[in-house]
């Protein structure tokens, strides 16, 4: 249990940071300020309800207050929600159950295609029918349908991962994941259905009428790009809190215990009567679900889906976000998301500027001893683009030093200490 | 039409066997080492793409001085082999050895580790590479003697670089086979492979043996990169993935941890991965290239992991609790 | 983590920085391009190009009191980059107005993303009729289309060339797929004889292909493409003894195309929308100046995207000057760039409705020697087709 004072601390901070996002809405630290609040919020223990409204408070005040000044508060947050739905649905399968899955990303592909082939002209290459489906129901619809054809891909995979342990499963999914990637690659012929490496482009979005009326009411206009920005934000909310939710009532349903079981010794669980099949399909489609409606979300947002967004390094990514959080960790995800994405979307792209800057103004670093030209620093040091450096160093540093994670989790911080011996023999 | 088909196949076989060289060159790495430690060195592709990198530095540097490109591609993949093989080293003293230190019961926190590694390598070796020439998309230099194309019955031809791909793997192949069954080392090897602890009881040095094991399969990886880049001449960080996803199917497909396996399951998949490629586009009239043969690759490795998972040539083995 | 650390250390350099620009007002260019990964030679030429042209504009807008900016993006030429790269451009006020990207299949899904935000764009280089098809006030091209530059190398391929069985390869993106539809239907329409029609995403080994143009026997191969692919092809084709002659659209147009294929370049045709540059009077200014600066001459698409630049620049100052001197909106630089007329180094531009330009060049290029640049052997200059 954390002290009462450090809650009081936190909440002091999360007014100062946000009042100061109010005010410089473009400016970076009152940024770190907020996300090392929200931080904080989910790693202290203890005083549910004070951490919860602090979150809630920066989440839906003080950030799309700010956001109106400065819409890429809202991508970035937005981008983290997307992410986190994706670093639970994978924390489940690696994390509680235990099966190394290298092709998640498949099943955020298959929720993005579902949308996006009908929230488009695509569908009509091989159907009848008008499309784009346009009009509010078809969205949320396909939303649903996505959690399902994804849940369903994710059995399909899941069939015969049931057979291999460990390092064969990781391959096997890896290969899996690449099939997905080269039929939404290739199945522009003979039939069109996903129009090949070009993509599919525009994709509609829900109507948002309702959502403007308000921005009008208080005073914001009725811009539609504000206004979807401002739209997603919220949806991605919703939806993460009810992956949250969801999340937390399996890890202590009788679900997560299963899939603890499994993943702590097999042999074991299926002696106490543990359908290892079932459990095991079980994890994957849970995953692959959470996954699968984010993809639906991502591709109205995105209004593009191509198959190259659903690469191994996507993937790595959210595995990235997974082990630094903590396997098996609910909140670890969560934590490790958001910091993932940050580093990626935020972090070292503004790094990449600021060099590009300083070297276009040709900007002389003197440190007396040694000076340097930024002119001259080769446009090769770009850290935006290293992010295969980056996400490579997380996990073989986590793995090394703290396979547990940032924020471990519980579970096994009861049973710390009682690992067996067995070593990489095999 | 179908005449020439016929009168192709022999050509067809040909292109097949030097890519199944190179596959059963990469092959050999992922097996010797998942033989000794049961781990699947995800980042052997990287060691395979750095050995391809270093060939070409060999080819910037070095070229210049040689005017016998033959002796040139030899020092190429010697140096290539030296580089290779003490990265895999590396990899294995830094990444590898302190987690088995640890005792570490978890099977997937080496691989992870070994995923690590190879996405950090990608892009270690293009900063390097931007740094050193400002790209790092390269080619091998052609040279008019080593494109030379010889006559051969049946149709067929072969060029120079290619004869040197197949005689220096058969080379490579019965040199291992020596090492392994008639030395010291190569006892030392199967004898880890077979029982790492009871080994070690045995006055075996483990640590010793499975550095040795990761410097011959990356020496053979490094080789391996030069005979890609000779015969396909674009190199890049990235180009490692799919030969190396392709080589553990084809570890996997003659029996992983066997290196006979391995020869064997490398030839088979580059034989069927051209054969598919070439043929299935006149089989359909059309209407499939040859865009599908990287899931041709996938599917067999998943249908072998689930029907006989012991590949081809490999013994059945129990999981040990 | 530490380049995390080095970030934290660099920011208070940055906002010394920034406080001592901060009492001018910022305009920012754009320029989106791919600067990493196999076309980066190509891409690098775009940038360079737009570079120039804003630090001849920088003390123009310097005398009406703004701080003009570059900030050059790298879309890999892959289109989820691209559309990443999108999301952050629009999301920077800023920047008023983008010069890029090059790629088709980059530029169609990421016109879209600066569409709802009104942010206008010039493309030096995207070809395919679709990208400004769709109508969007917002999307503009200072180059030739593939509708035109297809047929062209399709009538030089029979009526020049005198080719009999053609084979016609592409690379499955929206642009080389496209050119090589448009110029497999006029090969056809012809009477030429196109023996097949294939896409691949193949990189490095085409040995599969090559076998199949062995018992396709094509005495054409036309590689609808980037060079860093076509480059691959051509060089592994002609070491397996394929003789046939080798004509691609302009995405051969680099020197990198020469570094990739060596010696088989030799020979080679490729149709371009952006000539050699010494078949471009007025640019020998912008040559001169580009050599000096950057120590190296320039490819024909620096001359667009520089071209490209300054449409995007007299926009800006025309949107400026209707807004009595104050800092324009999007809208307001997008309505006045599809407006621009002016002489650029490549000829005349203005646009018409679908932000086509009305007037441009076609040419058809020979490598005689493994050299960059080749020599135009054909040239014509062609209105946009109407809209079918």
């Amino acid at each position: 249990m954390t002290p009462g004072w450090i809650i009081a601390v936190i909440a002091a901070a999360g007014l100062a940071s946000g009042g100061a996002l109010m005010a410089w809405p473009r400016s970076t630290w009152p940024l770190l300020g907020v996300l090392g609040v929200l931080f904080a919020c989910l790693s202290v223990r203890g005083h549910k309800s004070s951490r919860f409204a602090i979150a809630l408070a920066l989440l839906l005040f003080f950030i799309p207050a700010a956001g109106t000044e400065n819409t890429f508060l809202f991508e970035l947050v937005t981008q983290m929600g997307i992410f986190a739905a994706m670093a639970l649905g994978l924390n489940i399968v690696v994390g509680m159950a235990g099966l190394l899955d290298l092709g998640y990303a498949a099943f955020f592909a298959i929720g993005a295609y579902t949308w996006a082939i009908f929230g488009s002209g695509q569908a009509a290459e091989f159907m009848s029918g008008s499309f784009p489906l346009a009009g509010w129901p078809y969205f949320y619809l396909f939303s649903a349908l996505a959690i399902i054809t994804a849940a369903l891909t994710g059995t399909l995979i899941g069939l015969p991962a049931l057979r291999l342990r460990g390092d064969y499963l990781a391959i096997v999914t890896l290969g899996l994941g690449q099939v997905v990637r080269v039929l939404a690659n290739n199945l522009d012929q003979p039939v069109n259905i996903t129009n090949g490496p070009q993509g599919i482009t525009p994709i509609e979005r829900p109507p948002i009428g309702w959502l403007l009326g308000f921005m009008r009411f208080i005073g914001l206009g009725d811009n539609p790009a504000l206004g979807y920005a401002i739209f997603f934000y919220l949806l991605v909310l919703a939806v993460i809190g009810i992956v949250v939710l969801v999340n937390v009532r399996l890890d202590r349903s009788r679900f997560g215990r299963a899939w603890v079981a499994i993943r702590e010794d097999e042999i074991a669980a299926r002696a106490s009567g543990i359908s290892l099949t079932r459990t095991k399909l079980q994890a994957f489609a849970t995953g692959a679900a959470f996954s699968g409606v984010m993809g639906a979300i991502f591709s109205a947002k995105q209004l593009f889906v191509s198959p190259e967004s659903f690469t191994l390094l996507q993937s790595i990514t959210i595995l990235a976000m997974v082990i630094l959080g903590g396997m098996g960790s609910i909140r670890g995800a969560l934590v490790g998301a958001m910091a993932v994405t940050l580093l990626n979307i935020e972090v070292l792209k503004s790094f990449s500027d600021f060099l590009v800057d300083l070297r276009q103004s040709g900007y002389v670093l003197d440190l007396g001893i040694v000076s340097f030209n930024f002119a001259n620093l080769s446009d090769q040091v770009e850290p935006a683009k290293y992010e295969r450096m980056i996400f490579g160093i997380i996990l073989i540093l986590m793995m090394i030093f703290r396979p547990s994670g940032l924020i471990p989790e519980s579970r096994h911080r009861l049973e710390a200490g009682s690992e067996k011996k067995d070593g990489m023999t095999g | 039409m179908s005449d020439a088909l016929i009168e192709l196949l022999p050509s067809v076989l040909l292109e097949g066997l030097l890519l199944g060289c190179v596959y059963a060159m990469i092959a050999l790495g992922y097996t010797m080492v998942y033989g000794v430690l049961g781990l699947i060195n995800f980042a052997h592709s990287e060691v395979f793409m750095v050995g391809a990198v270093a060939g070409i530095e060999v080819y910037r540097y070095v070229g210049p001085h040689i005017d016998n490109p033959y002796a040139l591609a030899v020092v190429a993949m010697l140096v290539a082999a030296g580089v290779s093989g003490g990265l895999a080293v590396a990899i294995e003293r830094l990444a590898y050895r302190p987690l088995r230190k640890r005792g570490s019961t978890n099977r997937l926190v080496p691989l992870i580790t070994a995923i690590g590694v190879s996405f950090f390598l990608q892009d270690f070796v293009r900063l390097i590479e931007g740094l050193w020439h400002g790209e790092f998309y390269m080619n091998y230099p052609a040279d008019a003697r080593m494109e030379a194309v010889h006559e051969l019955p049946l149709g067929m031809t072969i060029q120079t670089k290619s004869i040197i791909v197949i005689v220096v793997t058969a080379a490579m192949l019965l040199g291992l086979d020596h090492l392994v069954r008639r030395t010291r080392l190569g006892k030392a090897i199967r004898a880890v492979a077979q029982d790492l602890q009871t080994a070690s009881l045995m006055g075996i040095d483990p640590d010793r043996i499975i550095a040795r094991t990761f410097l011959i399969g990356g020496a053979l990886g490094g080789v391996a990169g030069v005979m890609f880049g000779l015969l396909y001449s674009q190199i890049n960080p990235f180009v490692g993935f799919v030969p190396g996803v392709k080589a553990f199917t084809a570890a996997v497909l003659g029996g992983i941890g066997n290196i006979y396996g391995a020869m064997l399951g490398g030839l088979v998949l580059g034989t069927v991965e051209t054969l598919g490629g070439t043929y299935l586009f006149f089989l359909t009239e059309g209407a499939i290239g040859n865009e599908y043969k990287d899931v041709v690759a996938f599917l067999i490795l998943v249908l072998l992991l689930l029907f006989r998972p012991q590949g081809l040539l490999g013994r059945t083995q129990g999981d040990k609790v | 983590m530490k380049s995390l650390i080095r970030f934290a250390l660099s920011l208070p350099i940055l906002l010394t920085c920034l406080a001592g620009v901060a009492r001018a007002e910022v305009i920012k260019v754009a320029s989106a391009s791919m600067l990493s990964g196999p076309q980066a030679g190509l891409g690098e030429m775009i940038k360079l190009g737009v570079q120039i042209a804003v630090e001849e504009a920088q003390p123009r807008f310097k005398e009406k009191g703004f701080d003009l900016q570059f900030s050059p993006q790298d879309d890999q030429a892959q289109p989820d980059v691209g559309v990443a790269v999108a999301r952050r451009i629009v999301n920077e006020p800023d920047v008023l107005a983008l010069v890029g990207h090059f790629n088709s299949g980059v530029t169609i899904p990421a016109s879209e993303v600066y569409k709802e935000f009104n942010l206008a764009m010039v493309s030096p280089g995207s070809t395919n009729p679709r990208v400004t098809e769709r109508g969007l006030n917002n999307v503009n091209r200072v180059c030739g289309r593939d509708d035109v530059q297809g047929p062209v190398g399709a009538e030089f391929a029979i009526n020049d060339l005198k080719a009999k069985r053609i084979l016609v390869v592409h690379d499955k993106t929206a642009y080389g797929q496209g050119i090589a539809q448009a110029f497999r239907d006029k090969a056809q329409a012809l009477k030429g004889q196109v023996v097949g029609f294939l896409g691949t995403e193949e990189k490095t080994n085409f040995q599969s292909l090559i076998l199949q143009m062995r018992v396709l026997k094509p005495d054409l191969v036309y590689f609808g493409g980037i060079y860093d692919q076509g480059g691959v092809l051509l060089k592994q084709m002609r070491e397996r003894g394929i003789t046939a002659t080798f004509l691609g659209p302009d995405g051969l147009e680099s020197s990198a195309f020469i570094d990739i294929a060596q010696n088989a370049a030799k020979g080679a045709y490729y149709t371009t929308v952006a000539g050699p540059v010494e078949k471009y009077p007025l640019a020998q200014a912008f040559a001169d100046t580009f050599t000096k600066r950057f120590g190296r001459a320039p490819e024909a698409y620096a001359l667009y995207s520089y071209d490209a630049a300054n449409v995007v620049l007299a926009g800006i100052e025309a949107a400026t000057a209707a807004n009595e001197g104050r800092k324009p909106t999007r809208q307001q630089v997008a309505e006045a760039i599809r407006k621009v007329q002016r002489e650029g180094i490549t000829g005349p531009i203005a646009f018409n409705e679908n932000g086509d330009r009305t007037q441009a060049d076609y040419w058809v290029v020979h490598f005689e020697e493994a050299k960059y640049p080749g020599k135009a052997v054909k040239s014509i200059t062609s209105a946009p087709p109407a809209k079918k």
